[in-house]
């Protein structure tokens, strides 16, 4: 059952990076760049968990724990940057 | 059992993430885009870590706990990152489709 659900998986998650890379691409103002970037690197964890699962090693975690730390810094540094114009005050 | 359980919980995470991202490319204003990344991505996203850690968890024969840290540091910083860049859209006056109250008004203009 595994065998067929995780190809099916792999291709929802990965056309929901096509589209969320589609938004980067194209959204017409600077949050939506954001917000498509931090759908993007959720979208990274999930196909890092899919992985581990697939390929049956627990590795994967610490890099979906690193990417989930990073995306959210360069979030919040992002729109303080357009809130503020500055990232630290 | 446990496999059907997994298949169901990954197939239900995929498909939720899909959806965010398919919210994310198909709506219309920025604060409608807003809902599909940070709820149902995250919802999906949760999911599959939840099936993460059940496979790791009956693989080898102990509670396997990585997973749970990622989905509360996930669900924690979803919302504050989602809360951050809608004060950014407004700080920035985008268009929106319904327009928000004015100073002074009881009731919103479209009604």
């Amino acid at each position: 059952m595994l065998n067929i659900v995780i190809p099916i998986a792999f291709a929802l998650v990965s056309l929901a990076f096509v589209l969320s890379f589609w938004r980067l691409l194209r959204g017409p103002d600077a949050p939506d760049r954001i917000l498509a970037l931090d759908t993007l690197y959720v979208n990274t964890i999930a196909l890092l968990v899919l992985l581990g699962i697939h390929l049956g090693s627990a590795l994967y975690f610490e890099a979906a724990l690193l990417i989930a730390m990073m995306g959210f810094v360069g979030t919040v540094a992002l729109c303080k940057y357009l809130l503020r114009g500055d990232i630290i005050e | 059992m446990i496999d059907i359980l997994l298949s169901l919980l990954i197939l239900a995470g995929a498909i939720f993430t899909f959806i965010g991202s398919l919210g994310l490319a198909r709506l219309r204003d920025f604060y409608t885009r807003l809902h599909g990344p940070t709820k149902a991505t995250t919802l999906g996203v949760g999911c599959l870590l939840i099936a993460s850690a059940v496979y790791f968890s009956v693989r080898d024969e102990g509670v396997s706990l990585h997973e749970v840290l990622v989905t509360l540091f996930l669900f924690i910083t979803a919302p504050v990152s989602a809360h951050l860049l809608a004060k950014a859209a407004l700080h920035l006056k985008l268009r929106s489709l319904t327009p928000t109250l004015k100073e002074g008004d009881d009731t919103p203009a479209h009604l």
